[in-house]
């Protein structure tokens, strides 16, 4: 196959599909693990997501009353991880995990509440709308025409770029996950802080979600959410912890994925399933090769105690 | 200050999980009202379709199996420093191995049996080894290396499964095992004439026996928990891993080689799961494995074992039947109730969510008692001083005379 500008445009605009919930959801991750709280129920709050959004879209017609619907679902999974682990001082990991077991199972409880027993919602009318329209671009550079969310994501993650290192808020951010004995010496509020970073984590997750089934795929179902918020955790630590860092992990792991696709096209003798793992082979050869030592935020995971000395 | 008797209760880990337990009914009974389901109902059809009859028992037995293992081989890990999320691909490693293995073999049982069971346990065993490696040679994180391999796992699954050498036609699965690994309770008795004739005869064993796949996996899950148990407690070996999963520095300080430590405790949770799926393989139908369209959660569930169990391996055995007797339980509940079966989902959720959050209750209690302490402390003083009072009042009346 000669790689002509056509293929390299397809390449291009699969890549840019596939990552933009999982740009989302590793912004949220970063927010609360730069802050200290680990959230491994990233996959949860993006199902749930996932299926307010399609479920409002559908009932509204209104693809943005979805959009920010799923947001404020993840944000109520948000507060519920915030309050267990900043409050209550919980072990985060366990109630991420029990974050990813309520959020797909209320997902399709409610699905099959709303939708007559189905485990899947029915497609919506509108759809989130694409950038360039549903005209679109002249030949093959439609491939570029890519969804309003992608834009969005990009936004999102130069924002949290921002916020974090050209802000004092960021600077609290940072502090409160490297030290949080220090930060709360010099005033800060570190379980205000950590609350905030950790319901935006769930807000973002959610829109991830939604920026699955109201612009990728028209409706939620059972597999719409299988995998990406943990990837998305996985970019992160990739990522080392930066929003850029993140984002551009999200768009390699988007790009093998485009990758299987465009060589999936029939042309050559490897089996389909073998394609399939080429992301995480890739993801995992080049964290072998490149990544070395991670270096997580020093209080990640550890709860505050107010007046602990470390 | 002693410790109440309320204390010593609610201190018990036991204790802790079952009130998890009925807070995560009590939430799942609120979603079900809320939904419309009469919540009372509901939950007595659940628990009458988990233990209703012998046979449900059994079956739940058989379903818990291999989250039992599954959740074994995380709170194993877990004892030693390691998330293991990777329980699920090493557990669909174990499987696929399993039935190529034994879809190949025409030996005596016992070491036919013994064959695939090795073979799955090796290779779970690796899967998980090579995760244990990178993080102790080069630092990665065992979460996202679990992830991805994970993944691997599931299509590595699809891929041997249709394979022309392995592929069953007319089926999505492969070949499955053959009769000689079977590892159900008197597979082939049951179906001669005189095993039928003495199932007949016998109700019990009828409904039990006869109508499932009972078989010895777990037994072996429970002979598997109070090994590691003993391992974990009772050996050096075991003193050396936990030491590293509470402090990687001290125990390197203490002479205990880390490195070797992280790949020798990532093996043995691997090897768990490997374990857990040879005896899905052998002793459950279809003894097969399918083309996976998504995970099918097996070693995600042990993570929710291990954490309701809070790691005890013990409390696995436990925590298994309960999941396994939901998720069982689950199936009658939309049949009968009409209520979908992911408020099982739900309630587990919760269950793992309040087990989190659990140990404020001894910590509350902690301060109740030290309150109640406080004021009996006051009464005393209070008492005290009252007397002293009287008493210098009756000297000074003493000495005014």
């Amino acid at each position: 196959m000669s790689i002509s500008s056509d293929t390299l445009l397809l390449l291009l605009g699969i890549t840019l599909m596939y990552s933009t919930p999982m740009v989302f959801a590793a912004q949220g991750s970063v927010i609360s693990e730069v802050s200290g709280v680990v959230n491994i129920g990233i996959e949860g709050m993006m199902t749930i997501g996932a299926f307010t959004g399609a479920a409002v879209g559908y009932f509204s017609g209104n693809p943005w009353l979805g959009f920010i619907c799923a947001g404020l679902a993840g944000a109520v999974f948000g507060l519920a991880h915030a309050f267990a682990s900043v409050t209550c001082k919980a072990d985060q990991t366990v109630c991420g995990i029990a974050m990813n077991l309520i959020g797909p199972g209320l997902a399709l409880f409610l699905s099959r509440v709303f939708f007559d027993g189905a485990t899947q919602t029915l497609p919506v009318v509108n759809k989130i709308p694409k950038l360039f329209g549903s005209r679109g671009l002249p030949g093959t550079l439609n491939n570029l025409n890519v969804d309003v969310t992608t834009v969005l994501a990009l936004l999102v993650s130069i924002v949290m770029w921002y916020i974090f290192y050209r802000t004092t808020w960021g600077l609290h951010i940072r502090a409160v996950g490297e030290h949080p004995a220090a930060a709360d010496t010099l005033g800060i509020n570190v379980y205000k802080v950590r609350y905030v970073c950790v319901i935006i984590s769930g807000m973002l997750a959610g829109l991830g979600g939604a920026a699955m089934t109201l612009a990728i795929v028209p409706q939620f179902m059972p597999t719409a959410i299988s995998g990406q918020g943990f990837i998305a955790i996985a970019a992160v630590i990739f990522g080392k912890w930066t929003p850029h860092g993140g984002y551009l992990a999200c768009l390699l792991f988007g790009f093998a994925q485009a990758l299987t696709v465009v060589l999936g096209g029939g042309r050559f003798a490897v089996p389909s399933e073998i394609l399939a793992m080429l992301p995480y082979i890739l993801t995992v050869l080049i964290l072998i090769l490149f990544v070395g030592r991670a270096s997580a935020p020093k209080a990640n995971g550890v709860p505050y105690n107010k007046g602990s000395r470390v | 200050m002693k410790t109440s008797l309320r204390r010593k209760f609610f201190g018990n880990p036991f204790v802790l999980t079952i009130i998890a337990i009925v807070l995560g009914f009590a939430v799942a009974s609120l979603i079900l009202l809320l939904a419309g389901f009469p919540p009372k109902e509901s939950i007595r059809t659940l628990i009458q379709s988990m233990i209703g009859r012998p046979k449900d028992i059994a079956s739940v037995i058989i379903r818990s199996t291999p989250i039992i293992f599954t959740g074994l081989g995380v709170a194993f890990a877990i004892k030693t420093g390691l998330f293991n999320i990777g329980a699920e691909g090493q557990y669909v490693m174990g499987c696929v191995v399993a039935t190529m293995v034994g879809s190949m073999l025409d030996f005596p049982k016992p070491v036919a049996v013994l064959m695939v069971v090795i073979s799955a346990m090796l290779v779970s065993a690796l899967y998980a080894g090579f995760v244990g490696l990178l993080k102790a040679r080069l630092g990665i994180h065992e979460v996202i290396t679990s992830i991805m391999l994970n993944w691997i796992a599931l299509y590595f699954s699809n891929w041997i499964c249709g394979l022309n050498f392995f592929h069953k036609p007319g089926t999505i699965g492969m070949y499955p095992v053959n009769d000689c690994t079977y590892t159900m309770i008197l597979p082939m008795w049951k179906k001669t004439e005189e095993g039928q004739a003495f199932l007949a005869s016998h109700p019990l064993l009828q409904e039990t026996l006869g109508r499932t796949d009972l078989n010895i996996g777990f037994i072996v899950a429970v002979i598997a928990a109070l090994v590691i148990n003993y391992l974990l407690n009772s050996t050096r070996k075991g003193f050396e891993l936990r030491a590293v999963g509470q402090n990687i520095h001290a125990a390197r300080f203490a002479g205990i080689n880390v490195n070797r430590s992280i790949v020798h405790a990532m093996m043995i949770s691997g090897a768990l799961c490997g374990l857990g799926a040879a005896f899905y393989v052998t002793g459950q139908s279809p003894h097969t494995v399918s083309t996976l369209s998504a995970f099918e959660n097996v070693g995600f569930n042990g993570l929710s074992v291990a954490f309701i169990a809070f790691s005890s391996p013990i409390g696995c055995i436990f925590a298994g039947l309960l999941f396994g007797g939901l998720l069982y339980g689950g199936a009658g509940l939309q049949s009968k109730v009409g209520a979908p079966t992911e408020i099982i989902n739900i309630v587990i959720g919760v269950i793992v969510f309040f087990c989190a959050l659990s140990y404020l209750i001894p910590r509350f209690v902690d301060r109740l008692d030290a309150a109640r302490e406080n004021r009996r402390k006051l009464k005393r003083d209070a008492k005290a001083a009252a007397k002293a009072a009287k008493e210098a009042a009756k000297a000074a009346k003493k000495g005014g005379n």
